[in-house]
């Protein structure tokens, strides 16, 4: 006689979700054991998040059951998910700023106000789990990383056996991420379990002990990670029938590093240039000296908040020095790190975002007048060009997925043959296809002679987009030798980092 | 969908005031036909009352469109009424035999700029300290009652020193009206104005950065390099200009001189217009109708069924909050799959 096998800690059978006329999930099963590490990989709308939201009790199901411990459950809140022993980590932080670490930890476990034992308790909880924190600390005043540590202590706090992460490592650096994944280990030894949702495989491949992978709302691979590689993960993802373009995609990604042979003119030169904090007081870039080449592609690596956007914002033009000189060659394209709240507006049309980014002189603007016809004719040339998917240049941009609003902006901003391209994070929260199409827009435009400075706050692609890297780091622009590993970048950013 | 919740909107309103009505004990049919009768029940109710009320709500309304779709929000429309009709008076009062267009315009020139100047103030202080302009503007709308009281009482008193009101204005800045009943031609001028809002909102560059910014203001900003505030800023000087040229209207057309209480409320029942409306300046044309006929049928609610005018106030609360549910209903059950996994939990 063979003991039963014990139920899984959390089980979602059939799920099925309709948005509107999107069809988010079909009849999806996804099983965590417990002290898993579970990937959840797929690409965007695939149904990653809309799926673990249902075991949060964010997204109610329009079929299917949620079994915890075995035991079905109707997890109709957050709340009720929390009380039951499930935390999220959302890729939005949703602590509050105005108060303390030690408050934000409270309201979200239930624990008392009290000011002097409640800041021991946060103090000890946080050294035990691996994750140290300020208890006194504003949650607004917190860098990215240790916010989204917050984020974690909160679940903890609030004593959840299961914790979903929703792309946790999109906002750290290379040593934040080796430090998020020893606590997921730790956690899991002490008998958690983990659903981490993300787009790298690698980073599959390195924690998690299974995956799952989600193609348009169906699950079309679970297993163990042992035997997998990052070509069958990926093949799994984007399916059989477009492994030629993931081949394709394959080719892009090893070409650029070696395309670099002339430099081109000299289109973007900074000397001693000195850029206010944005939307704030104080300096965040110092003294910083650059100049760019045509045809060549700048990869700034850095961790958030060291300078980096505001040095690519004055080159964008869309902040301005304080001193220093500053020498752009124009017309300047700008895309910028938050699609939804600074690329587009979501609740304008396809036309009116490409209107949105006119330059004087534009053929649809005449004397104060806008020519929608002919606007709206650029715009469906420009979404054919682009490899946008939509209904209509009249569709409005809230209707489009992540990565055709990121075409759309990249888009506009290409369209007008840039001889400047200033690009910050242009492919987060993209699929690997989208993300590889963005990757060869920029290619391109260094091949025909644009400078183009990119930042990115994976390291990786900074490497493989780059023809050439520098780190910025407490606001200072530094030089990688040519050659220089992955691991001594990593140690350059976090080094000069605050 | 905009027009069907709007429509909604109205019907509940009616059905809250028809409640009300019954609950409160009268006889709600023969109050709603008399408000009927009132407003669109001959050819003189509706020229003379429903659609003389309606000019101010227009032009106010058209206003209030204006600021709204710039993402400001002007609460104090009812004091601009008020500063504009104060200018009006003024200058209406010193254009005896001029020629009636030169007498007209100056009225009405003087009107809208004193309307701009009392926006200006709150303007100034959004931008220059952060003041919100609801607070601001709100505020100052008492301070313009206060002053309208203080002028009929003081330098604009009529020359007996009796009467808390003005003189009558010159006759030259008196509008003309159709034969036959009160209505004057301050409908044509909320007709072309409506035209003139529209037409800047749907064709110009300039009214589509106004919609950018309010509908985005930090793409706005960054992608699209538009001086937000500067628009911003515009919108609402443009808004309060044109709650000052109503109250300009409203005395060169309706009561020929200032008095307290000129207003019934105009400036806040043209948030409820320009709401209904959904912010489109051609729909606030309609919305004004509207409501200029609840305005009117409410008076010959109160004559022939005894109750009190003030009770059609309900229909307009219901009117507001029933759009701004639906406005935010909408935001939240959004169509894409996308948009429901950045929604946070409660």
């Amino acid at each position: 006689m063979t003991a039963p096998a014990p139920a899984p800690t959390l089980e979602l059978r059939q799920i099925q979700k309709r948005f509107g006329s999107v069809q988010a999930l079909r009849g999806a099963d996804f099983t965590l054991g417990t002290g898993e590490v579970h990937a959840l990989l797929g690409e965007n709308g695939a149904g990653k998040t809309t799926l673990m939201h249902v075991a949060y009790g964010l997204v109610r199901p329009d079929a299917g059951q949620v079994l915890l411990e075995g035991v079905p459950r109707a997890v109709g809140s957050p709340r009720t998910a929390r009380r039951l022993g499930v935390g999220m980590v959302h890729q939005h932080f949703t602590s509050i700023p105005a108060l303390s670490v030690a408050e934000n930890v409270a309201l979200a476990a239930g624990w008392p106000v009290t000011p002097a034992p409640l800041r021991r308790r946060v103090r000890a909880l946080g050294e035990r789990v691996g994750l140290p924190l300020d208890p006194d600390l504003l949650a607004g005043r917190l860098s990215v990383g240790l916010k989204q540590r917050l984020e974690i202590v909160k679940a903890l706090a609030a004593e959840a056996r299961i914790l979903l992460l929703d792309e946790p490592t999109a906002v750290l650096a290379p040593g934040e991420v080796d430090e998020l994944f020893r606590v997921i280990r730790g956690f899991t030894e002490s008998g958690g379990s983990v659903v981490l949702i993300t787009h790298k495989l690698d980073e599959a491949l390195a924690v998690a002990n299974r995956v799952t992978v989600l193609r348009q709302g169906t699950v079309v691979f679970t297993g163990p990670v042992a035997g997998q590689t990052t070509a069958s993960l990926a093949q799994a993802m984007i399916g059989d029938a477009e492994l030629k373009t993931a081949a394709v995609l394959t080719e892009v990604k090893l070409s650029p590093r070696e395309a670099s042979s002339v430099p081109g003119p000299a289109l973007v030169r900074l000397e001693a240039l000195e850029v206010p904090r944005e939307g704030g007081f104080g300096i965040a870039v110092r003294h910083a000296s650059l100049v760019v080449h045509g045809s060549e592609i700048l990869g700034v690596a850095a961790v958030e908040g060291n300078g980096q956007r505001e040095l690519l914002r004055a080159v964008a033009g869309r902040l301005l020095p304080i001193r220093g000189r500053l020498e752009v060659a124009g017309p300047v394209a700008f895309i910028p790190e938050d699609r939804t709240s600074e690329g587009l507006i979501p609740a304008l049309t396809l036309t009116e975002n490409v209107v949105l980014g006119s330059h004087p002189g534009d053929p649809w603007l005449r004397r104060g007048r806008i020519d929608w016809s002919l606007a709206r004719h650029r715009t469906t040339l420009l979404l054919r060009e682009f490899g946008v998917v939509a209904p209509g240049p009249h569709a409005r941009a809230s209707a489009l997925s992540g990565g055709n609003q990121q075409k759309l902006v990249v888009g506009r901003e290409l369209v007008r043959a840039p001889q400047v391209i200033v690009a910050e994070n242009p492919t987060r929260g993209l699929d690997i296809r989208a993300a590889a199409d963005i990757h060869t827009r920029l290619l391109a435009a260094a091949g025909t002679g644009a400078a183009v400075l990119v930042y990115s706050s994976d390291l990786d692609e900074v490497l493989r987009l780059a023809h050439r890297v520098v780190v910025v780091a407490r606001g200072a622009v530094l030089p990688v030798a040519p050659g220089a590993t992955r691991a001594q970048i990593g140690e350059l950013m976090v080094a000069g980092a605050r | 969908m905009r027009a069907r919740s709007s429509a909604a909107a109205l019907a509940l309103g009616l059905l809250a005031l028809a409640l009300s009505l019954h609950l409160a004990g009268y006889d709600a049919l023969a109050a709603l036909g008399a408000l009927w009768e009132g407003a669109f029940g001959s050819w003189y109710a509706l020229t003379s009352t429903t659609l003389v009320r309606a000019v101010p709500l227009i032009i106010i309304g058209l206003g209030i469109a204006l600021a709204f779709r710039s993402g400001a929000f002007n609460i104090g429309a009812e004091g601009q009424f008020y500063a504009g009709a104060i200018a009006a008076t003024w200058v209406g009062l010193h254009v005896a035999g001029r020629p009636a267009p030169v007498a007209i315009g100056a009225v009405w020139v003087a009107a809208a700029l004193a309307g701009m100047a009392w926006v200006a103030v709150p303007v100034l202080l959004k931008f220059r300290f952060g003041v919100l302009e609801v607070i601001s503007t709100l505020l100052l709308n008492f301070v313009a009652e206060a002053l309208v009281s203080l002028m009929v009482q003081g330098p604009l008193q009529e020359r007996q020193h009796i009467y808390p009101q003005s003189d009558p204005i010159a006759e030259a800045a008196r509008l003309s009206v159709l034969p036959g009943s009160r209505l004057h031609a301050g409908f044509a001028l909320a007709l072309g104005a409506a035209v003139v809002v529209w037409y800047l909102f749907a064709r110009t560059y300039w009214g589509f950065k106004l919609r950018a910014v309010g509908a985005g203001a930090q793409a706005a900003e960054i992608s699209g390099r538009i001086d937000a505030r500067r628009i911003t800023a515009v919108a609402l000087l443009g808004s309060g200009a044109l709650a000052g040229l109503a109250g300009g209207v409203e005395v060169s057309g309706v009561s020929y001189a200032l008095f307290q209480n000129l207003s019934p409320g105009y400036g806040f029942t043209a948030i409820a217009v320009a709401l209904l409306a959904r912010l489109h300046p051609l729909g606030v044309i309609a919305t004004g109708i509207l409501f200029g006929a609840l305005e009117a049928g409410a008076g010959a609610m109160q004559r022939d069924a005894g109750v009190p005018a003030v009770a059609v106030y309900v229909v307009e609360s219901v009117v507001i909050l029933v759009v701004l549910l639906a406005d935010a209903a909408q935001r939240r059950a959004p169509a894409a799959a996308k948009a429901a996994a950045i929604r946070l939990p409660a």
